[in-house]
């Protein structure tokens, strides 16, 4: 059906492995991804001596050491050698995929650390991406089809609400209105698997992001809709429906699409902040905590997978904007 | 859609967002009076301890009206400390923002090209970076509770949108006639820069600098929350909306006080600053 169509519109094939669709697609990918490297790299070398750089090291404060244990736990984790050879020693390790051993987790090593706590912070991430576009989409669906109606105005003012909404504001406040007051959920606590755990830390993450989608799913829906193309469409004698769908959805994506990037940056922040409220086993902890400690090799870690996270979310939204829009594929800006 | 019903909807909407915008600046005004003088109508001071007071709720019970915290704290005080310092770091912080965000945009815009190009894909790479994270790196590293710190590093995360809205509106000025025409009287570029780019982008800078208040004051008082902003006995909106959720149980007013006064800060600063962009900027979103 694909191929008698694009043949009766004289189209190219957009499908399968040679057509000049997907090659320009792959191309593009790759190109990408090449750029993600460099980036990645910068952001390592730039955090493996500010950090080293900032006052204080990790066996300077807390417990009073003897000089003598000083020097040979600074000589065992290497840290009496030069700046540079712990540079190179350090990616070395990494590129064998060993992140070193934590300085202020006895024991431990950073690997196993973020492996345990990753899982918990990607199932935080990934429901409240998925609640804000389950509610954000719709709503801005709604709101764009009805201007001016309740719905709108309702949304209008309930983001005016979110934006002055912080996390950290309304974390505390839903555990307190649902979690202390009416006891439907836990207010903290983490248990593999129990979704009633998950829920407000999601809903928390997510409102903000939902308010974000919705608007900008409400002005992109408007503005294609005035588009000369689908009042095209509609003369053709289209019904409203089948226009909706098949026409305008499609280019009102993209912007909530290209907006995807930066909402991984908001939901990599906003978890640090959640799991602090709600005391999830997460990776977020860590980053703080690390930092204080001056737990090099952990904040190492924290920034490479954070940063990575981000990284490949926004190259990931990009390629989602170049499929959806032939243009974007062209202009690597 | 006929352009009649469409001019009205419009100026039903401007004529909201103005009413928007007053509210937004009398609330603001109000909150900062408060702060200035609020604290000169109790006995308290914002580090006294209390013993016969402790974690005392809201109400009249010697002249304590927010109520106490556990240590008997006065928390009318202490929040309207709190109120002053989120507004003086929002304010200082949006100024460093705007101070770098205003001399990148403007030198890319007005270099053009190559320089351009390079400028803009750091802001580029800055964006997709998280970059609170590495402010939070450096805020723990480099001194918690250290005000100038602080305030550089929030300062420092600011800055990049209004880089970008300046350079897209010095290239389009540079193009104008009476800058051409500043040109061919020999004015330096710095002269015209200064003279004749930077006041006409002056109803933008208003407009965006309001908005990056609010957000100074979150990611201060985000930074606090975390326990990566001031120390105590110093109190800011975010340390104390911190301690609250921490007590929230036997103690919620310790948590609603201060989130309430913070949310409506919010409120207020983006209310004004979104009726003046839409004033000064109109095609911005």
């Amino acid at each position: 059906m694909l191929l008698l169509g694009s043949v009766v519109t004289g189209r190219p094939r957009r499908f399968g492995p040679r057509s000049r669709y997907t090659r320009a697609m792959l191309g593009y990918a790759l190109r990408r991804m090449a750029g993600i490297v460099p980036v990645l790299f910068i952001l390592l070398t730039v955090s493996f001596f500010v950090i080293r750089l900032a006052p204080g090291g990790p066996f300077a404060g807390g417990r009073a050491l003897s000089a003598r244990t000083h020097a040979e736990l600074e000589q065992r984790y290497g840290l009496d050698r030069p700046l540079g050879a712990q540079y190179v020693a350090y990616l070395r390790a990494l590129v064998h995929g060993d992140l070193g051993p934590s300085y202020s987790i006895r024991g431990e090593s950073v690997g196993a650390l973020i492996a345990a706590g990753l899982p918990v912070s990607a199932t935080l991430g990934a429901a409240a991406l998925g609640l804000a576009l389950l509610a954000g989409l719709p709503l801005g669906l709604g709101a764009a089809l009805r201007r001016d109606g309740l719905l709108d105005r309702g949304l209008a003012a309930f983001a005016a609400l979110t934006l002055a909404l912080p996390s950290f504001v309304t974390g505390p406040l839903l555990a307190l209105g649902f979690g202390l007051w009416l006891r439907w959920l836990p207010v903290a606590g983490w248990q593999a698997g129990a979704a009633r755990y998950l829920i407000l830390p999601a809903v928390t993450l997510a409102l903000p992001l939902a308010v974000a989608i919705a608007r900008l799913m409400r002005a992109s829906l408007l503005e294609v809709l005035n588009a000369s193309y689908i009042r095209t469409a509609r003369a053709r004698g289209l019904g409203r429906a089948r226009v909706l769908w098949r026409h305008a959805l499609r280019p009102a994506l993209v912007p909530v699409v290209s907006y995807l990037g930066p909402a991984a940056t908001y939901l990599v922040t906003g978890s640090l902040v959640v799991e602090t409220v709600f005391e999830l086993p997460g990776t977020g902890r860590y980053l703080v905590q690390g930092a204080i400690d001056r737990d090099y090799p952990l904040v190492m870690g924290m920034v490479l997978v954070y940063g990575t996270l981000t990284l490949v979310a926004n190259l990931g939204a990009d390629l989602l904007h170049a499929w959806l829009d032939p243009r974007a594929r062209h202009e690597p800006r | 859609m006929p352009g009649s019903i469409r001019e009205r909807v419009m100026s039903r909407g401007e004529a909201r967002s103005r009413g928007a915008m007053r509210v937004g600046a009398a609330l603001i005004a109000l909150l900062a009076l408060f702060a200035v003088a609020g604290p000169w109508f109790s006995p308290y001071s914002y580090r006294a301890l209390d013993w016969r007071h402790l974690a005392v709720p809201p109400g009249l019970i010697a002249s304590h009206w927010l109520g106490t915290d556990a240590l008997g704290r006065d928390l009318y005080v202490r929040t309207l400390y709190g109120l002053r310092l989120s507004l003086v770091i929002g304010g200082l912080a949006s100024a460093v923002s705007v101070l770098i965000g205003v001399s990148w945009g403007m030198l890319a815009g007005w270099a053009g090209g190559r320089i351009d190009a390079w400028m803009m894909r750091v802001v580029d790479v800055l964006y997709a970076l998280p970059y609170l994270f590495i402010v939070l790196i450096l805020t723990a590293m480099l001194g918690r509770g250290n005000l100038t710190v602080l305030l550089l590093a929030i300062g420092a995360v600011g800055w990049l949108t209004l880089a970008r809205v300046v350079r897209a509106q010095t290239l389009s000025l540079k193009r104008r006639e009476f800058i051409e025409a500043a040109r061919a009287t020999g004015l330096s570029p710095r002269q015209i820069l200064w003279r004749h780019v930077l006041p006409n982008l002056a109803g933008t800078l208003v407009a965006y600098s309001t908005l990056l208040v609010p957000q100074m004051i979150v990611y201060e008082s985000f930074l606090s929350f975390l326990g990566l902003g001031v120390e105590p006995p110093r109190a800011s909106l975010g340390s104390l909306i911190n301690a609250g959720a921490r007590q929230m149980l036997t103690a919620p007013w310790l948590l609603l006080v201060p989130a309430v006064v913070l949310v409506v800060l919010l409120l207020a600063f983006n209310l004004l600053g979104d009726g003046l962009r839409d004033v000064f900027d109109p095609s911005g979103r």
